[in-house]
């Protein structure tokens, strides 16, 4: 089965748990079994992620809260600018990033898990998340500021998930 | 912090989503710019301790075990394979001729032409909006095309055709360089009554989807082609204006 771990690295830290992402990637691999001819020829992983993405984005919609479907335009900064300090970020551990990129909104979790994690260039990405180019690009900004923001607080906020 | 100017840029830069050109110019801004270098140097300093914490997590075997079971055996190889990659491809390739066939050639080309433009006048419209954020604007402001066209001389590899229309109602406010679609353009920034006209420059290339004109978003394109460059108007001003922008330029 190509790309399964990358169906399931995007949906495990869209939907912040191992056991939804378990189900939420099989049902992307049964739905993108059954519409295979919907696959143009070309980019099979990007393909393939879309759906998961789509699949995540339902779950969420389905069993969660609404602040999850919090478009990128609507999202706000945590400041207006960054200062030398914040530029600084502390040294992190695993848990302490994990930690940061559940706390970021779903929207900024799934660009910069594609990005940072999945390696995906700007233009898959935009396939992915079927966005224009430069939307996908002030989203990363933004999402990068504010994971910064979030590792360089210096007492930790939210509570730890139960994974 | 970071100058706004070159936000975004900064990302791409980043990213190695530059072309050749865009990043030698970011560089050489960089060199007169500390707040954009040490805004880089956190990117930096982020993307290693993402890296360095080994965040991925990898498909558990329980998984495997359950696609294996759910998915109709065709779909799943007991290892996970370079010919199976393969095949998903040759049977994509066979769906897609086949769904060619029953739609017909002429139909699906037209439905790919209307998406391909849709797509593009996407990227216009954002490229559009990205340039009203505050100082993004331009990177060389005159109203006189002497100083807007040699400004543009090595920065890109053409001359854009930089000319004035104040007289006609168009005054140019300025120029900048841009990304669109992967590809250094040439902005030209024209106003419009209380209206802001971006005009995109770029060399034609075989491919090239924009033509004609349209709505999105509340924002009208035209697009056409002359002497070997790509044309592609937008504003908020009406249609029929920038319908007169094109025939300004058109006109020799």
């Amino acid at each position: 089965m190509p790309h399964r771990d990358a169906a399931y690295n995007l949906a495990r830290w869209i939907l912040r748990g191992r056991a939804q992402a378990e189900d939420v990637t099989q049902e992307a691999f049964l739905r993108a079994y059954r519409s295979f001819g919907g696959f143009q020829s070309g980019n099979a992983r990007a393909w393939l992620l879309q759906i998961v993405r789509n699949c995540c984005f339902t779950w969420l919609q389905q069993n969660h809260v609404a602040e999850e479907m919090t478009e990128f335009d609507e999202l706000t900064m945590p400041a207006k600018t960054e200062n030398p300090e914040s530029l600084a970020m502390a040294s992190c551990d695993r848990e302490r990033l994990q930690r940061a990129l559940e706390d970021l909104p779903a929207h900024f979790r799934e660009i910069l898990v594609l990005r940072e994690l999945e390696g995906c260039s700007y233009k898959e990405i935009a396939a992915i998340t079927t966005r224009p180019i430069g939307t996908v690009m002030s989203a990363l900004a933004r999402a990068r500021q504010q994971l910064r923001f979030l590792l360089t607080e210096p007492v930790p906020r939210g509570a730890i998930r139960d994974l | 912090m970071t100058c706004e100017l070159t936000q975004s840029r900064l990302h791409a830069y980043f990213d190695g989503e530059m072309d050749a050109i865009g990043a030698a110019e970011f560089e050489h801004h960089l060199e007169a710019c500390p707040d954009c270098e040490m805004s880089l140097a956190a990117e930096e300093k982020l993307r290693s301790a993402l890296s360095g914490a080994q965040l991925y997590e990898r498909a558990p075997e329980t998984l495997r075990k359950k696609l294996q079971i759910s998915l109709p055996k065709a779909a799943v190889a007991p290892q996970v394979s370079r010919s199976r990659a393969e095949s998903w491809r040759w049977l994509a390739i066979a769906a897609t001729v086949v769904l060619a066939t029953l739609l017909g050639w002429q139909y699906l080309q037209n439905l790919n032409r209307f998406s391909q433009q849709q797509a593009m006048a996407e990227v216009i419209v954002d490229a559009h909006l990205r340039s009203l954020q505050p100082g993004h604007l331009e990177d060389v402001i005159s109203t006189d095309q002497h100083t807007v066209k040699p400004w543009f001389d090595g920065k890109i590899d053409f001359a854009p055709p930089v000319r004035d229309f104040a007289n006609d109602g168009f005054p140019l406010m300025g120029g900048r360089l841009d990304v669109i679609d992967g590809r250094t353009a040439a902005a030209l920034v024209y106003g419009r009554r209380k209206h802001i006209v971006n005009v995109f420059v770029a060399k034609t290339q075989p491919g090239d989807s924009l033509n004609g004109s349209g709505e999105l978003q509340g924002y009208h394109w035209v697009a056409w082609q002359q002497n070997g460059f790509s044309f592609t108007a937008v504003s908020d001003a009406a249609s029929a204006d920038l319908e007169q922008l094109k025939q300004l330029f058109v006109a020799p």
